[in-house]
Parts: C-alpha cells; sequence; structure tokens
C-alpha cells in the first residue's frame, strides 16, 4: 500500500516531466482551465490504475519467472486452485479501485459537462460555430462579424460556443483548450472554453466527415482584450458581408481553405441553418466512372 | 503434397473421415441419451427458440427505432390521422385464427391425420394471406394519400416495423406450402414433423410479435 | 440489364488496387490450377467444401480468418507508411483511397479476421471439450461459414470493382447516406457484413444449442472448460447483439436504396439513433471477441502451468458478469455528442465495472500460475504477453472510460491506440496461441517452436514500437483518419509507429515461414498420442487428428478436468482403462448446401450492390431452392460400422499406451 500511495504521488510528476518534454501543444499542455481540469483527472485516473497496473505487471513477470519448469527452488502446488482469501481480495482490489474512480467519474463528469458555463466574473463571449464541407465557419452575433478557419478569441474571458454542422457530423476540438463536442446538422449543441494565457492554438475536427476531413483545421488566436476589440474593427472594415448568397458560396465543397473575415453577418443565419431552413449541404458530384460508382469531393 | 498428406496421421488403417459412408439408412446408433446429449426433437426446438429470440431482438430494434421516431412527423400527417383500426383490428383477427389452426395442424400431425393436416395448413394459409393482401391494401393506401415511407422518419419507422413482420409473415406463408408438400411427398417422418414443429413455432411467434406491434403502433398510435 | 454496373467501375488508372488485385488474381488463379491440375478437386469438395465435420468447419473458418488479417494488414501497412510521409504533404494515397483502406481495414479485421478467427476456434474446439460428436446443426454450421465466406468476398471484390465504404468501419450517418456517399462502397460494406452477419448468427445459435443441449454424460456446467464457457457467453451475446446490427444495417440500406428517413438529415431523421444502435451491437461485440479469447488464455495458462485454472468459479461468474454488463456501457462511444452529465457518468462508471470482471480473471491467471510448473512453449508466451499487453490497454480503456478524459481523447490517436492495445494484445494474441495450441490436434502435428518464438517476440516488439507512439500522438491532440497533416510534432511518432509496422511485418513474415517449415517437418513434429501439451481436457483425450466421429465411446465425465483426471489414474495403476465395447457411430453426411447458398447469397449481394434486380431475384430463387433440395433429402446421416471405429480407437489406444510406458513421472 505505502508502494502504491508512493506511486500515487511520483507517478503525475513523471508524467508531468514527460510532457513538458515531449508533449506541447497536445492535451498534456492546457492553457485554459477546462483542459488543465481534463488533464488533472486524466493524470489522477492514471495514477489509480497505476498503483495496481504496475504491481500486476511485475507480479505477472515475476510469477511466470519464478515458477519456470526449470527452477527446481519454486514449490509445484497443483493443488493450489482455490482460495478464499485470494478469491476476497480479487474481487476487492478491482473493485475498490472502481469504486474510487467511480467518484472520480460521477464528479468530474458533473463539473466538466461542456454545457456548464464556466465561473468567471466576465460575461462570456458568445461564438456560433457551423462546420462545413471541410472548414469551420465562427460567427460572433455580438459583434456581427464572421470568420472561416480562424477564431479569435480575448483571453482570460470565458466562450460560450453554439456548435451546428451544415451537412455531415463533425466534432469541434481544440486540443489545448480542452473538451470536444459534436456539431450535427438541425441540432444546436454547447461548449464553455476559455483561453487563459494568449497565444496560437491549432483547432481541427475529431469525427472523420469525408475526403476533404484532413483539411479541416483553424488556428485558435487568444488575445489580450482589446486586441480583440481591434481584430474585431478590423474585420468589420474588410472583406465581403455574409448574407445568404455568400453562405450559399460558402456552403460548397472545399479543403484547405484560408482564413478569411466578414464584415457582417445575416443576423439569423445561424438560425437558419439549425432550424434547416438552409438545406443541408450537397453531396460530392464527380469522379471516377460517375457519381453513383466512385464519387470525387468539389465539382 | 497435398492437403491429405498433411492430415493423414496414421499409416494403415481405414481413412478417418471415409469410414461408413458406403452405407446407408437409419440406425440405434449411440450418442444421444440419458446424462448425455439431448435427443435431436429437444435440440432443434431449442436452437430454434434461441433462433427466435434473436428475430425478436431484431424487432425490439425496430420498435425502438419506431418509438424515438414516432414524433419525427416533419409536417407530415400522425398516427392518429392515418390508422383504421378497423381495418387492422381484421387483421389481427385473421393472425390470431391462423394461429389457431396452426395449432390444430399441430394436433393433426401429433395424431398422424394428414387430411386435418392439409385442411388445417390450406385455412392457415388462407388466414395468412388475408392479413399480407390487407397489409399491403393498407400501404397502397398509405403511399397514394402521399404518406409513403419516404414522407418522413415516423412514416419510415412506421413502413419498416410493420413491413418487416409483414415479410416474415410472407415468409412464412413461403415456408407453410413447402412443409405441406413435404408432409406430401415424405409423410410424417421424424425430421418432417421436426421441421414442422419449428414452423408452428414460428408461426406463433409471429402472432406474439404482431400482438406487440398491434398495441404499440395502432392502439397507441390511433389514440395518440 | 447490369444496373448501375458498367467498364468504368474498374479502377483502370489507379495503380495500387489494380497491381494488388492483379497479384491476388493471379495466386487464387495459380491455386486454383494447382488444385483442378493436380487432381484435387474431388479431394477438396469431398472433405472441406462440403464438410458438415465442425472440424473442419473451425480450420476453414481460421485459414479465412489468417487470409482475410494478411489483407488487412496489408491496409494497415498503407496506412502507417502514408503517415510516415504525408507530413505537409500528399503521400501516395490521396483521400479517396486513403479513407477506403482505413474503411476496409476496420471492417476486415473485425468481421473477417477477428470474428471467423474466434468463431472458427470455438467451433473446431467446443464440441471436442464437451466430449461429443459434433455441434447441434452441422449443416447450418457449414451455411454459416460460407456466408461469412461470401462477405468476405464481397469486400474484396470491392477492390476491383468499383470502391469500398469512405465512411470508416462503422458507416456513420449522414457521411453514409447517399447525399454524401452516392457511390456503391457503402452498399458493399452493407451487404458484405449483412450477408456474414448472417453467417455469424448461424453460428453463435448452433453454439449455444451445442453447449446447452449437447454435452458427455456427466459433463456438467462446472464441469465444462473455461473456454466452453466463454464460448457460450460470446455466443450469447452474438445472439443477443447481431440482431441489432442486421436492424441498424437494414434501416440504413432502406435509407440508402428507397429513401427512407432513418438517418438522414431531411424528414425528421436521426442520426444519432444510428451510434446508439450500432453501439449497442458494437460494444458487446468487442465482448464476443475478446471473452473467447479469455477463455483460450485461461486453457493455455492453465496446461503450461501444469495445475487447473485457478478461482474457475470465479472466472465463471466474471464471464458472465462481464456478458451482461457489456449491454450497459455503449454510451462511452460517444461522451462527447453532449448527453448531459448524469448520462455521461452512468456510462463512465458502468464501462469501469466491467474492467473488475476483466481484473479478477487476470489475477485468477496470475495464481494459476503461481505454485505452477510454467513451461514456456509458444502458446504460453502469447498468454504472457498477452497479461502484460491487456492490462496497459484495460488501463487506457478505463481511462476513455472517464468522461472528463474522453472530452480530450476521443476519436484520437489514443482511442485508435487503446482498441489496437485490447484487440492486438487480447483477441490476435489469443487467435495466435489457441492456433500454435490446438494445430497439433487439427493436423496431428505440432508448429515449428522456434519460427513461433521468433514470431511473438517480433510481434510483440513491434505492437508496442506502433502503438506507444500513437498513443503519444494522441495525447499530442492528433486524431485519428487524416489522410494526411501539417503539424510537426507528431511527425516522429509516425515515423516510430512506421518501424513498428516493419518489425510486424517480420512477425508476420515468422508465422508464414512456421506454417511452411512444420509442413515440410511434419513427420519430426508429428503428435502420436494426441496430447501433445500434457492437456487437461477432453479434446486431448482423443486422437490428433480426431477422427470425424471424435470419440469411439462418449467420455464420462466425473471431474472439473475431466481427461486429467483420467490420465492420472491410467498413470497411477499404469494402464488404461479397459477397452470398451464398440458400437456403432451415427454422423451427418456430408452437404453442399451452405457452398451453394453461399454462392447464390454472393450473386444476390453483388446484384444487390449493383442494382441488378433481375440478379437479385435470381439469386434468391437459388437459394431457396438450395434448401428445398437439402429438406428433401432422404438419408441425413450414414453409419460408422463398429470394427472400424474399434480399428481407429484401438490405434489411439495403443499410441497412448506407448507414451505410458515411457512416462517417467509428473513433468519435470
Amino acid at each position: 500500500m505505502r508502494a502504491g500511495a508512493l506511486l500515487l504521488r511520483t507517478v503525475p510528476v513523471a508524467a508531468i516531466g514527460f510532457c513538458l518534454g515531449g508533449c506541447q501543444h497536445g492535451v498534456l499542455d492546457p492553457k485554459g482551465p477546462v483542459g488543465a481540469a481534463e488533464r488533472t483527472i486524466l493524470l489522477n485516473s492514471l495514477a489509480i490504475m497505476l498503483a495496481i497496473v504496475i504491481p500486476t505487471i511485475v507480479a505477472t513477470l515475476a510469477f511466470a519467472w519464478w515458477f519456470r519448469a526449470s527452477n527446481t527452488r519454486a514449490r509445484y502446488r497443483p493443488d493450489f486452485v482455490y482460495s478464499g482469501k485470494v478469491e476476497l481480495i480479487v474481487w476487492s482490489i478491482p473493485t475498490l479501485v472502481i469504486l474510487f474512480l467511480g467518484g472520480v467519474i460521477w464528479v468530474g463528469s458533473h463539473q466538466l459537462d461542456p454545457y456548464r458555463p464556466l465561473a468567471s466574473d466576465q460575461k462570456p463571449l458568445e461564438v456560433q460555430v457551423v462546420s462545413l464541407d471541410w472548414k469551420w465557419l465562427f460567427i460572433y452575433p455580438e459583434q456581427n462579424v464572421a470568420a472561416v478557419n480562424q477564431l479569435v478569441v480575448p483571453a482570460g474571458r470565458p466562450v460560450h460556443f453554439t456548435l451546428t454542422s451544415a451537412s455531415v457530423m463533425n466534432v469541434f476540438f481544440v486540443p489545448q483548450l480542452g473538451s470536444m463536442i459534436y456539431t450535427m446538422n438541425g441540432m444546436a449543441t454547447q461548449l464553455h472554453l476559455q483561453a487563459d494565457q494568449e497565444g496560437e492554438f491549432a483547432g481541427r475536427s475529431a469525427m472523420f466527415s469525408g475526403d476533404g476531413f484532413p483539411g479541416m483545421f483553424f488556428t485558435v488566436k487568444a488575445v489580450p482584450g482589446d486586441a480583440f476589440d481591434g481584430w474585431v474593427q478590423t474585420a468589420q472594415g474588410a472583406g465581403a458581408a455574409l448574407d445568404r448568397a455568400a453562405y450559399a458560396q460558402l456552403n460548397r465543397k472545399t479543403s484547405f481553405d484560408p482564413p478569411t473575415t466578414y464584415l457582417s453577418v445575416d443576423p439569423h443565419l445561424f438560425h437558419a441553418i439549425v432550424s434547416q431552413e438552409l438545406p443541408p449541404q450537397p453531396g460530392p458530384d464527380q469522379g471516377r466512372g460517375g457519381p453513383d460508382i466512385s464519387p470525387k469531393p468539389g465539382g | 503434397m497435398t492437403a491429405a498428406d498433411i492430415t493423414r496421421g496414421r499409416p494403415t488403417g481405414p481413412d478417418p473421415y471415409r469410414v461408413g459412408h458406403s452405407s446407408h439408412g437409419h440406425s440405434r446408433a449411440p450418442g444421444h441419451g440419458e446424462g448425455g446429449p439431448a435427443p435431436k426433437r429437444i435440440v432443434v426446438a431449442y436452437g430454434f427458440w434461441i433462433f427466435l429470440l434473436s428475430d425478436i431482438v431484431m424487432f425490439s430494434a425496430f420498435f425502438a427505432a419506431y418509438a424515438v421516431l414516432q414524433g419525427a412527423t416533419a409536417g407530415g400527417p400522425t398516427g392518429a390521422e392515418l390508422f383504421d383500426l378497423r381495418i387492422t383490428a381484421i387483421e389481427t383477427a385473421c393472425l390470431l385464427a391462423s394461429s389457431f389452426t396452426c395449432g390444430l395442424a399441430s394436433l393433426s400431425v401429433e395424431a398422424r391425420k394428414p387430411l386435418w393436416f392439409y385442411a388445417a395448413m390450406a385455412l392457415t394459409f388462407v388466414f395468412g394471406a388475408a392479413f399480407i393482401l390487407l397489409e399491403i391494401r393498407e400501404f397502397i393506401e398509405l403511399v397514394d394519400k402521399g404518406a409513403g415511407p419516404t414522407r418522413s422518419a415516423f412514416l419510415s419507422a412506421f413502413f419498416t416495423l410493420v413491413g418487416c413482420h409483414g415479410l416474415h409473415v410472407g415468409a412464412g406463408l413461403l415456408w407453410l406450402l413447402t412443409m405441406m408438400a413435404q408432409i406430401f411427398a415424405k409423410g410424417f417422418r421424424p425430421d418432417i414433423v421436426r421441421r414442422f414443429m419449428c414452423f408452428s413455432l414460428f408461426w406463433h411467434a409471429l402472432d406474439i410479435i404482431w400482438v406487440a406491434l398491434f398495441t404499440v403502433v395502432y392502439l397507441l398510435g390511433a389514440g395518440a | 440489364m447490369l444496373g448501375k454496373l458498367n467498364w468504368d467501375a474498374v479502377p483502370w488508372h489507379e495503380p495500387i488496387p489494380m497491381i494488388a488485385s492483379g497479384t491476388v488474381a493471379l495466386v487464387i488463379l495459380g491455386v486454383i490450377a494447382w488444385v483442378v491440375l493436380g487432381g484435387h478437386l474431388p479431394y477438396l469438395w469431398r472433405e472441406w467444401i462440403t464438410s458438415v465435420d465442425h472440424k473442419r468447419i473451425g480450420v476453414m473458418y481460421v485459414l479465412l480468418a489468417c487470409v482475410m488479417l494478411l489483407r488487412g494488414f496489408a491496409d494497415a501497412v498503407m496506412m502507417r507508411s502514408q503517415h510516415a510521409v504525408a507530413f505537409k504533404a500528399a503521400g501516395f494515397l490521396p483521400p479517396e483511397h486513403y479513407n477506403q483502406i482505413f474503411s476496409a481495414h476496420g471492417t476486415i479485421m473485425i468481421f473477417f479476421g477477428a470474428m471467423p478467427f474466434v468463431i472458427g476456434l470455438m467451433n473446431f474446439v467446443v464440441p471436442l471439450q464437451l466430449g461429443v460428436r459434433d455441434v447441434a446443426f452441422p449443416t447450418l454450421n457449414s451455411v454459416g461459414f460460407w456466408l461469412t465466406a461470401t462477405g468476405a468476398l464481397l469486400v474484396n471484390i470491392s477492390l476491383v470493382i468499383g470502391e469500398f465504404a469512405r465512411t470508416g468501419w462503422l458507416p456513420y450517418p449522414p457521411l453514409s447516406e447517399t447525399t454524401y456517399s452516392p457511390g456503391v462502397g457503402v452498399d458493399y460494406y452493407l451487404w458484405a457484413v449483412q450477408i456474414s452477419g448472417v453467417g455469424t448468427l448461424i453460428g453463435g445459435v448452433n453454439i449455444v444449442t451445442t453447449i446447452l443441449k449437447m454435452r458427455a454424460p456427466g459433463m456438467g456446467y462446472l464441469r465444462m472448460p473455461m473456454f466452453c464457457w466463454t464460448a457460450l457467453a460470446s455466443s450469447l451475446l452474438i445472439v443477443a447483439a447481431f440482431p441489432i446490427l442486421t436492424a441498424t444495417l437494414a434501416m440504413l440500406t432502406l435509407d440508402r436504396y428507397l429513401g427512407f428517413h432513418f438517418f438522414t438529415n431531411e424528414a425528421g431523421g436521426n442520426p444519432m439513433m444510428f451510434m446508439n444502435l450500432i453501439w449497442a451491437w458494437g460494444h458487446p461485440e468487442v465482448y464476443i471477441l475478446v471473452l473467447p479469447a479469455f477463455g483460450i488464455f485461461s486453457e493455455v495458462i492453465s496446461t503450461f502451468s501444469s495445475k487447473p485454472l485457478f478461482g474457475y468459479r470465479s472466472m465463471v461468474a466474471a464471464t458472465l458478469f462481464i456478458c451482461i454488463v457489456s449491454f450497459t456501457v455503449w454510451l462511452h462511444h460517444f461522451f462527447t455528442m453532449g448527453a448531459g452529465a448524469d448520462v455521461n457518468a452512468f456510462f463512465g462508471i458502468a464501462t469501469s465495472i466491467i474492467a473488475v470482471g476483466t481484473g479478477v480473471k487476470v489475477y485468477n491467471w496470475l495464481f494459476t500460475m503461481y505454485g505452477g510448473r510454467i513451461r514456456f512453449d509458444t502458446p504460453m508466451l502469447w498468454s504472457l504477453g498477452f497479461m502484460v499487453t491487456f492490462v496497459i490497454g484495460g488501463m487506457t480503456g478505463v481511462l476513455l472510460a472517464v468522461p472528463p478524459a474522453d472530452f480530450v481523447l476521443h476519436n484520437s490517436m489514443f482511442l485508435v491506440a487503446h482498441f489496437h492495445n485490447v484487440i492486438i494484445g487480447g483477441v490476435i494474441f489469443a487467435a495466435f496461441a489457441g492456433l500454435t495450441y490446438w494445430f497439433p490436434k487439427a493436423f496431428g502435428f505440432r508448429l515449428h517452436e522456434g519460427w513461433g518464438k521468433a514470431a511473438f517476440w517480433f510481434t510483440l516488439a513491434g505492437f508496442y514500437l506502433t502503438f506507444m507512439p500513437l498513443y503519444v500522438a494522441g495525447l499530442l491532440g492528433m486524431t485519428r483518419r487524416m489522410q494526411r497533416y501539417d503539424f510537426e510534432p507528431w511527425h516522429p511518432w509516425m515515423i516510430a509507429a512506421a518501424l513498428g509496422t516493419v518489425v510486424i511485418a517480420a512477425g508476420v513474415a515468422c508465422q508464414i515461414i512456421q506454417l511452411v517449415v512444420s509442413i515440410r517437418q511434419r513427420d519430426r513434429l508429428r503428435d502420436v498420442t494426441g496430447d501433445p501439451w500434457d492437456g487437461r481436457s477432453l479434446e486431448w483425450a482423443t486422437a490428433s487428428p480426431p477422427p470425424t466421429f471424435n470419440f469411439a465411446t462418449l467420455p464420462n465425465v466425473s471431474a472439473e478436468e475431466p481427461y486429467w483426471e483420467i490420465k492420472q489414474r491410467a498413470r497411477e495403476q499404469n494402464k488404461l482403462r479397459d477397452e470398451p465395447e464398440y458400437e456403432e457411430i451415427e454422423m451427418p453426411r456430408n452437404s453442399p448446401t451452405g457452398f451453394v447458398c453461399a454462392f447464390f447469397a454472393t450473386l444476390m449481394g453483388f446484384a444487390l450492390i449493383w442494382q441488378i434486380w433481375w440478379l437479385v431475384g435470381l439469386g434468391f430463387v437459388g437459394a431457396y431452392v438450395t434448401f428445398v433440395v437439402f429438406a428433401w433429402r432422404d438419408v441425413p446421416e450414414y453409419i460408422i460400422p463398429a470394427h472400424d471405429v474399434a480399428l481407429l480407437d484401438r490405434q489411439n489406444r495403443s499410441a497412448r499406451k506407448d507414451a505410458l510406458s515411457t512416462y517417467a513421472g509428473p513433468a519435470e
């Protein structure tokens, strides 16, 4: 048990060390409260389990080695087939661990529920997210601007995402900020995230969505509050308006789209997508043997 | 080198896979009996029951889909607007009656009375066919009303659930005819009787599923 | 006339599928030519294709599985090498090809690699262990096998004619709906899996009935070997779960073919329902695969530790516990869909509770070794490799069952590493352990130990080298199914994983060499006694290979380890039991029903994919007529005369008598 307690303390340290060495940019290098809490739960659960997994592996190898047929010093006990005490331990060790872990799961699931607003003295920034084939559209309803494949947020302020999809399922995922969530056509999901530090973080879809899927990434830029306002102003001053016609243009199958911004947004656009007032995106068209046999993306 | 060389484990003696292939007919060879493997009748019935259970699991998936999609009418007609309980009551009566006549057929098999058997099976077929025809008529009417399976998710689930049961009844009718032909050609041979037992289990199971379907889809749906 | 089929369906301009299929076609033609010209066709038809012997069918299942494992491995090699080179580059596989490869890889490995392997071993071993002569429904057994082969054939046809699904091994809608996947790929998937699923269901019903209703006299439930228990649990799961798959895929098929709206974006369809339904099958499926694997390890560890299984009853309880709980965990495959905290927490806890059953099993194996005399033959090496590897996989599995952790690991390479860790470390290691363990029983000679051990060490090392980097890539935020990527930190790990694949390939090569060498040296490796490993259950009581009737007289079981008991008595008394009175034996006749039926099922499946409706009708009528013809036969069985039975059994007895006279006491 003391060995277990020691492991409980050393393993997270070792894991963090490993993370600092090789895990920059990943989920073990979080830049926000959600990601940090999830990393803690991940490492704690790992430590709880390593406390029995490592002894089990060691015992497996040790028993196998000691009781090898050629070892004359090992006592052969062919009648050792049942022991109430051993059975009790055998059932209780995993049960206790799972009881413990069950508590972690229950508390963690509630605390880190993606729908749960983050504790903050600042009002969350509203962002509407639409996954398209194959790019991300971010609408800022309060600022009346929109961006494709680029998400600029003020550091230190919570962001409330409302997400939907214009075609197939996708998963919105910024590894360094934490929780991911599905985007689905005809419905809206929600997610609360926050970036604590300024910086650029990679974001992408975590749900395969077709041939253009690998190009479906975006950059999250966490900037100071005033820099965010500056970005909004810049965006409002250039580019095109995202009205229904521009959306129809955007809603074509493209991949690896460069980041762009829209100076204004049809205020009902997101609602029109969620309510399917704007129909879901059409499918692919051309290809070898015609679309019936083997369609290719684009057209 | 052939696979025969590979598997040939012993130098002399008969090929263990070939011995006895020349003889025909039946015998009282051991292998079945007290304490050992169950008699064939039990094994067959048991196995078929397991299969029926799996079939019921399949139906429960369709039931689940129907329950989920019941409200997804996409602005189209609802069950209450579509279902005609009068017709489905007649369908139910047909199917229950066919189950009864199928039971009569079982009794005549037990009693080894071929004429009674054919009569009962023919009645079963008539009732079963009437059920199917009524169902097809209902489907055609719905499609004519613009309430076909492509109208809404609710109607997709409805047509699939009811249609899957209908397909089972259709397959049952095909089996029924085959069964009659077999008894005609082979008589009440033990293996044929076992097969008939499976058929009657199948037919009664369809009845049970229909009772659930009638309740969940039609009674609850028409009332809602 | 030919539906959607035309010459454009063949990818003439794509070198990889053309070269691959050309090679495969040459090999197949070569084999067919060898069979026909060598005059082996009658033998093959008589002894294998039409065989309803559970042992032959089991062997054919395993053979199919091995071939398909190779095919799936070829896909894996392409994926790993694509990832090694596709950093800021397109790599050598365009997306539409790469996406087919990972979809085919998953489909093939699960449905046509792991499943037939496990079912094949169950088929071969269960009746032998139960001390009976065959499964409950021998002809249906053959139908089940051939339908599985049909599915495998259809998947491979998609390589040359048309395309395979590009949706992943589970075709999530709406991506798999006609709107987004108008090609024939998803249709290939649907019909291949649907047809082989029927075969699997038949196999499951068969094994459940066999175990519950056909056991040797005295073989009570709590005297059944552990493998039979796990086979029972697995087959019960097949019976309870596969119909859900059938229904779900039928719904998707209706969506695609007739414009229904089960899972579409439009008209009220509900794609989330697909995910719930498919995983209501999919998670039990994991245990369908891994429970028999646990059974194999139980047999192997007990045999090679020269000890009975520790905590047998506890193992049975753990097996049934896993069997039941496996139906209450499916939602953990999509915690990130936003189901709400209570639901996520419930399924997270239910998932980790399964680990209790698995943990109990691991400890019981541990204590089986404790106080044993362990021989490190190849099957035991696979088992030890499994115990170490599987607890790591189990641990990462529980990690993924913790919803907040899954929120950052879902659909990542961490997940990919996890399920390969449990499926390779669990199911595939078990398959190889079982193959080496029961091979001498099936063919009468052992597999070559040296090559077997080399295969083990290469596979084990290659496994760690391939999948540990994938864990790291997952922690670095790499998601699965990416044809290319531009993110620097992942690249070195992808290269490492590709190198690992090379090591695994060496393991695969060793397996093939092992088979060839063993066949060539079969006289040296001959197992005369029928009991090469000093076994404990009834399959070792009969000759290797067993005669078609398995046992000359049904054994009378009076203890938990029936054959060990017989053997111990013989050793103590230094003589075999008195020769029994031989009687004639009734065995089921061979039947081409399975093969012919599968032929028509192939036609029908192909026709359905390409929407050649007249051929669909023809296939259906053909299959129906096949069954009627089968039902019409008058002589379903044949008799093996008592003197033939006696002749065969006396050979086995004399071999065992020789072995007994050279027996020098408990193994040292």
